[in-house]
């Protein structure tokens, strides 16, 4: 049985300043895969979800969408979110409607149960009414996912979800990952825990810049191609020639 | 009796008595109507300087009109939104296309209005003029006048509330709102343009430098009386309101140019907010009070 194609990437060339961060990088996610995104820290696993998320142009080389109606969302790398700005976590989640709701429509009373029910599945029912700016880093990164959970897109990027959080929060937060899988969505994380992107994710793909391995985890997780991407050399060349190689 | 006759005398009389003051009473509510809720969102987007800027950048737009026209409502307001808008819209483009952030921007484009704003003036007319621009005359606000400031708070919240979420979620979380959205940029001029509007208003009541005190006062005060954007709206726009209506009345009685007095009275209110705010004011550190359990 062949998957349908969720996310085509094209000799995806990204990077900034016309450095590559990401080097011609190949190959495709099938529908409904679960895909953990590995790689030293500089691999250009961030500047990846950024291209997949629409928010960074590619130096070259194109990512496509072929299915139809093939919504992204996206939990970006410790959120550029100011928490000092005096918004309820009812507020914050509810945003998450916004394909909904658009810049006027009302918050029904349905989308109120929405986002209870949202927070409630991330473990902090009765939240609606406080602050952002009085949570803590874990309870913050429950609210995104509730959001990320309300976007109900066909694809979801998330970059290092579980930087600085505490072990149980990581196990809630997993299970509803988890959970976005079975119901057949498209799931990208980037993560650093080796254990437990062996432990729950089925595809990885390993980045070093130049793409290390794709594939099945435990084909991907080899020795071999660990060192391979720790041997990658992180200081951009100023004095770089052109990139000559045909795309 | 005594009492109320004195109250009567010293707060209402001098409106019964004096069109001029009505008007000035008017102006300086309708101002504030605009310039609260406003204020609140630079303050929150950490933009409370923006203001000043801008204030600085609208001034040679206005010279170049009083230059064409003299003192011509039609013409200085006109002159004044065409700089302020040019210099938003300028300094928008360099912090996307270069490597200067907005601040940065914005401080060059008003440095080189404000310049050439202030050679404009000494061109022609008298420094009588100049002070005109700079600290207005809310005194004598005549009808077209006052037309405007009415349409600018009108215009003002009208607009606030079409933009009111995305302008939320810009201020909160703007690449979120870049990924489900493309209506970033636009809300962000749309909020800037909202900015130059209320200060080419308040300029003719309270001159360009000074009309920033009604929009940014309020809201800082209003931040140690809520915790809410409404509450803080609210809040801001009523400080806004209270301190025009005190600044003209005792400008009144002491004789005092009366912009200047509406800004101080705003200054007071916020001094006072400051040390006893319910939220967070200087006051309530000092006072030992018992934590709750959880």
């Amino acid at each position: 049985m062949t998957q349908a194609t969720a996310i085509q990437l094209h000799d995806l060339t990204l990077g900034y300043d016309r450095h590559p961060a990401v080097h011609h990088l190949d190959g495709y996610f099938e529908v409904g895969s679960l895909t953990a995104i590995i790689g030293p820290n500089g691999a250009g696993k961030s500047t990846l979800l950024k291209a997949l998320a629409g928010t960074l142009q590619p130096l070259s080389g194109s990512v496509a969408m072929p299915e139809q109606d093939m919504r992204v969302a996206y939990l970006p790398q410790s959120a550029d979110i100011d928490r000092d700005f005096p918004i309820s976590v009812e507020d914050l989640v509810g945003m998450g409607l916004w394909r909904k709701t658009g810049p006027f429509g009302t918050i029904s009373k349905q989308d109120r149960l929405a986002i209870a029910q949202a927070l409630d599945s991330v473990g902090l029912a009765g939240f609606e009414h406080r602050m952002v700016g009085t949570l803590s880093g874990g309870q913050m990164q429950r609210v995104l996912f509730a959001r990320l959970m309300l976007q109900d897109a066909a694809i979801i990027l998330i970059d290092e979800p579980f930087a600085a959080i505490d072990t149980k929060t990581v196990q809630d937060l997993m299970q509803l990952v988890q959970q976005w899988h079975s119901e057949g969505r498209t799931i990208l994380a980037v993560l650093h825990d080796m254990g437990l992107v062996a432990k729950f994710f089925p595809d990885c793909l390993m980045i070093a810049r130049e793409p290390v391995a794709w594939g099945k985890t435990s084909e991907v997780l080899t020795e071999a191609h660990l060192a391979k991407a720790r041997a990658m050399i992180e200081a951009h060349d100023p004095h770089a020639d052109y990139c000559e190689r045909a795309a | 009796m005594m009492v109320i006759t004195t109250l009567y005398d010293l707060t209402i009389s001098p409106f019964v008595e004096f069109a001029f003051m009505r008007r000035a009473l008017v102006g300086a509510i309708a101002l504030s109507l605009g310039a609260g809720p406003i204020g609140v969102f630079l303050m929150l987007r950490r933009m409370s300087l923006v203001g000043d800027a801008m204030a600085h950048a609208i001034l040679p737009g206005a010279a170049l009109g009083y230059l064409i026209a003299g003192l011509s409502l039609g013409f200085m307001t006109a002159g004044g939104l065409i700089a302020g808008f040019v210099v938003a819209l300028l300094a928008g483009l360099v912090t996307r296309i270069t490597v200067l952030k907005e601040d940065a921007a914005l401080a060059s484009f008003y440095l080189i209005s404000l310049a050439g704003g202030v050679v404009l003036v000494s061109l022609r007319g008298s420094n009588v003029d100049l002070l005109h621009v700079l600290f207005g005359s809310v005194l004598a606000l005549d009808d077209p006048t006052l037309l405007l400031l009415a349409a600018t708070a009108t215009i003002s919240l009208a607009a606030l509330a079409v933009l009111y979420r995305p302008l939320v979620l810009e201020c909160v979380d703007p690449l979120f709102l870049r990924t489900v959205s493309q209506s970033g940029s636009a809300t962000h001029l749309g909020f800037l343009a909202l900015v130059v509007l209320n200060l080419v208003a308040g300029f003719h009541a309270l001159g360009t430098l000074l009309s920033v005190g009604l929009m940014m006062l309020p809201a800082f005060a209003a931040r140690f009386w809520s915790t809410t954007i409404e509450g803080m709206i609210g809040c801001a726009t009523g400080i806004g309101i209270s301190s025009s209506a005190i600044g003209i009345i005792v400008s009144y009685h002491l004789s005092t140019p009366t912009g200047p007095t509406i800004i101080l009275t705003a200054g007071v209110m916020y001094l006072i907010s400051l040390l006893i705010g319910l939220k967070n004011g200087l006051l309530l550190r000092l006072i030992p009070r018992k934590h709750f359990a959880a």
